[in-house]
């Protein structure tokens, strides 16, 4: 292996690397607020790199019509439930949340699509209509079991992912889908070409990690998120309600799937069930920062890009073996050096 | 269950009573993952009815059953097809391992069988066999390909292709031409179809400086290693198998997919095919059945593989006509000596040759390389 060749696969390893740190990021920030190991989280990154496609032909995309059909399962949902609970007078607050917003956001991009708006409108349309499918989902999937263990909430998000795969066939088809590129601009670094897309993909990566560590350090929210992290019962007692800290979880994360789908949309062609992968190598990522560390997650995440890019030119029939297998050591070695805690008490 | 008898034989019956009739039976996927492909199958057959409705005097009356992909539903159908139906023969089916399935009851029950899916067919003992196949096999598609190579004067070949049977068998291919000494494989890298990345791969390949690269994936997928190849400047020969041409492959590729070379059947290009080739005239007017049928233009190989069985059924049955009375076992065993005993038969994919003992039918004239050229699959003799 000559420099050159050194040099081109570290590229290409950080750029699948910053990805995979954005799905890992928003990973960490799920599981530690809400403890929901949220499998489907790669899907959700494929599904808006299918609707930016799909926005890109003009067409309108099956997100829509996935995004009307969750919004009216969780309003009703959450009707049924204010109105068993004694709280009808909290029905309007709930409708606007849960029915009109992302009904109009789902509307407005259909209305939008068959004239082809420009590439940034089309980047919003596509984010505005991924961001709602997570929250939805929790409210109809994972509130009602929200006092769960661990592990039924893992193994709810592992049918919810099957759930999302052949709703995906349905909605968008079996044929993978690539975007055209944001730039075309390249520049050379060490002899490998750096292209700009590359360079969005970094940028974006320390840009929302650098945003979401201003926003969990300094403002009110960020710190009412990390108190139900560490301590639901505790965080509760001063006033935080950890449903609406897991909503705003939700609403985050989906913003760091969405962008990642965005993004990864030109590099590679995209399937329905392409976001299984990305989520696993991400999730790998996200144990080697722990699962509670955002920078050990993102760290974690470019140590896994760049070991599958040496991997694949190493051996490529064995590369996702390798990526995988690191996964043992991995884990031996964190439970040597961290303090088991035990699970609370769980009734 | 979905069932379609499909041919009009009323008038036949009314005024030829003594007469019987000649039933096939049908299997396809038009439900379930292998959908995509069974669907063009069943149009197939519908434009080769509408070709041959008769044979001799006798009308061909075909049975079709939906098996939802579900190989143990081919077998169910395939049971129900001769044992209530008593067909004389059947054709299917969409998935291998379907088709794998129903030539286990037609050779248990002793029904000549054609199948449309490239299986392997056993033929350890070739009285026993039933079963004939149309679609040419991987190994002969990679040896046309590993022709062309030669012909190119491209000798060293770098090798990518999907980590899974399909990559294995392409690899294959490629190394009996090693073998033959036509062409050297100077590398054997693999890449998943969700993956998001083969530069490490194609990295690989350039540092043997091959004259030219083979592509063992398939459809959409199949572009990512061309579009790797293009960023890197690669600008030797590319070639691929019957299994790129997909329109979301062109889509995909762009630019990169420009000028790959694929062994195809040559149904695909008809209309390019140079006056007096055996699928020209043949072509034209199955595709004209076609669209007379289904209102739509055919542009796929699956529906003419059902077209060919249907032309090598059609060709045995009326030599076994002079044999036997259908219905009846004698027929079955005649049209299965029959079938066995095709010559020299043009079909719109390749020009059928069967023997006792031999699966497939087809030589190099079933395959032409197709180039892309503009985004358009275009004839190159």
């Amino acid at each position: 292996m000559t420099f050159d060749i050194a040099a081109i696969l570290a590229v290409d390893g950080i750029a699948s690397g910053a990805i995979y740190a954005l799905v890992a990021i928003g990973t960490v920030l799920l599981f530690s607020v809400t403890r929901v190991m949220f499998v489907p989280f790669g899907d959700l990154a494929a599904f808006t790199a299918l609707t930016l496609a799909a926005l890109d032909d003009g067409k309108t995309p099956g997100t829509v019509n996935l995004v009307i059909a969750l919004a009216i399962l969780a309003f009703s949902m959450e009707a049924v439930a204010l109105v068993r609970a004694g709280g009808a007078k909290g029905l309007p607050r709930a409708a606007l949340f849960y029915l009109v917003i992302p009904i109009a956001v789902a509307l407005a991009v259909r209305l939008l699509a068959p004239a082809t708006p420009p590439l940034p409108a089309r980047l919003m349309m596509a984010l505005a209509l991924i961001v709602p499918v997570a929250p939805l989902l929790d409210r109809i999937v994972f509130r009602p079991v929200a006092d769960a263990p661990v592990l039924v909430l893992l193994i709810i998000a592992v049918a919810l992912h099957f759930a999302l795969v052949g709703l995906g066939l349905l909605f968008f088809g079996p044929e993978g889908v690539r975007t055209q590129p944001l730039t075309s601009w390249s520049t050379e670094v060490f002899g490998a070409i750096v292209s700009g897309q590359t360079v969005c993909i970094v940028v974006a990566a320390i840009a929302l990690s650098a945003l979401l560590y201003v926003g969990f350090e300094f403002t009110l929210t960020g710190k009412a998120l990390r108190a139900t992290s560490s301590n639901r019962t505790g965080a509760r007692l001063m006033g935080v309600r950890p449903a609406r800290a897991g909503t705003i979880a939700y609403v985050l994360s989906s913003i760091l799937a969405g962008v990642s789908g965005l993004l990864i949309a030109p590099v590679n062609t995209i399937f329905y069930d392409s976001g299984f992968l990305i989520g696993l190598k991400a999730f790998v990522g996200a144990i080697i920062g722990g699962l509670h560390s955002y920078p050990g997650a993102a760290i974690g995440a470019v140590i896994v890009g760049l070991l599958e890019s040496f991997a694949s030119f190493a051996s490529s029939s064995l590369k996702d073996v390798i990526v995988f297998s690191i996964l043992v050591p991995i884990l031996v070695w964190r439970s040597l050096v961290s303090v088991h805690i035990e699970e609370e008490d769980e009734e | 269950m979905h069932r379609l008898a499909a041919v009009a034989v009323s008038a036949l019956l009314v005024s030829a009573p003594a007469q019987a009739e000649i039933k096939l039976g049908f299997v396809t996927a038009l439900s379930g993952p292998a959908a995509a492909l069974g669907i063009p199958y069943a149009n197939g057959m519908k434009a080769a009815q509408k070709y041959k409705s008769k044979i001799g005097s006798e009308t061909v009356t075909v049975i079709q059953l939906d098996d939802g992909s579900d190989p143990a539903a081919t077998t169910r159908n395939a049971r129900k097809l001769i044992e209530e139906e008593k067909v004389d023969i059947l054709i299917g089916t969409a998935t291998a391992p379907g088709t794998i399935a129903m030539t286990t009851v037609a050779n248990e029950l002793g029904v000549p069988m054609i199948a449309v899916s490239p299986i392997k067919i056993e033929t350890a003992d070739p009285a026993k066999q039933w079963t004939i196949a149309v679609p040419q096999p991987p190994m002969l598609m990679a040896k046309v390909v590993a022709d062309r190579m030669k012909r190119d004067k491209v000798h060293n070949v770098g090798y990518i292709g999907f980590s899974d049977a399909w990559g294995d068998l392409v690899y294959a291919g490629g190394k009996a031409a090693e073998e033959r000494g036509d062409i050297k494989l100077t590398t054997n890298e693999r890449y998943a179809r969700t993956d998001t990345s083969v530069t490490a791969q194609i990295l690989r390949i350039l540092a043997t400086k091959p004259d030219g690269v083979l592509i063992g994936g398939s459809s959409t997928q199949a572009a990512l290693p061309l579009l790797a190849l293009a960023d890197r400047g690669f600008k030797g020969h590319n070639y691929g198998l019957a299994s790129l041409i997909n329109p979301d492959f062109v889509r995909v590729g762009g630019k990169a997919a420009e000028g790959v070379q694929v062994s195809a059947g040559p149904v695909i290009v008809s209309e390019q095919l140079p006056d007096g080739h055996f699928s020209k005239k043949l072509s034209a007017d199955f595709r004209a059945a076609y669209k007379e049928v289904n209102g739509s233009e055919s542009r796929d190989g699956f529906s003419a593989y059902s077209f060919d069985a249907y032309l090598i059924f059609a060709g045995a049955a009326e030599r076994a006509l002079g044999k036997a009375k259908p219905g009846t076992p004698e027929f079955r065993k005649a049209l299965r000596d029959e079938m066995l005993n095709t010559k020299e038969l043009a079909g719109v994919h390749a020009v059928y040759n069967f023997k006792p003992g031999q699966g497939y039918g087809v030589d190099d004239r079933s395959l032409v390389i197709v180039k892309l050229r503009d985004g358009k699959w275009t004839y190159a003799p």
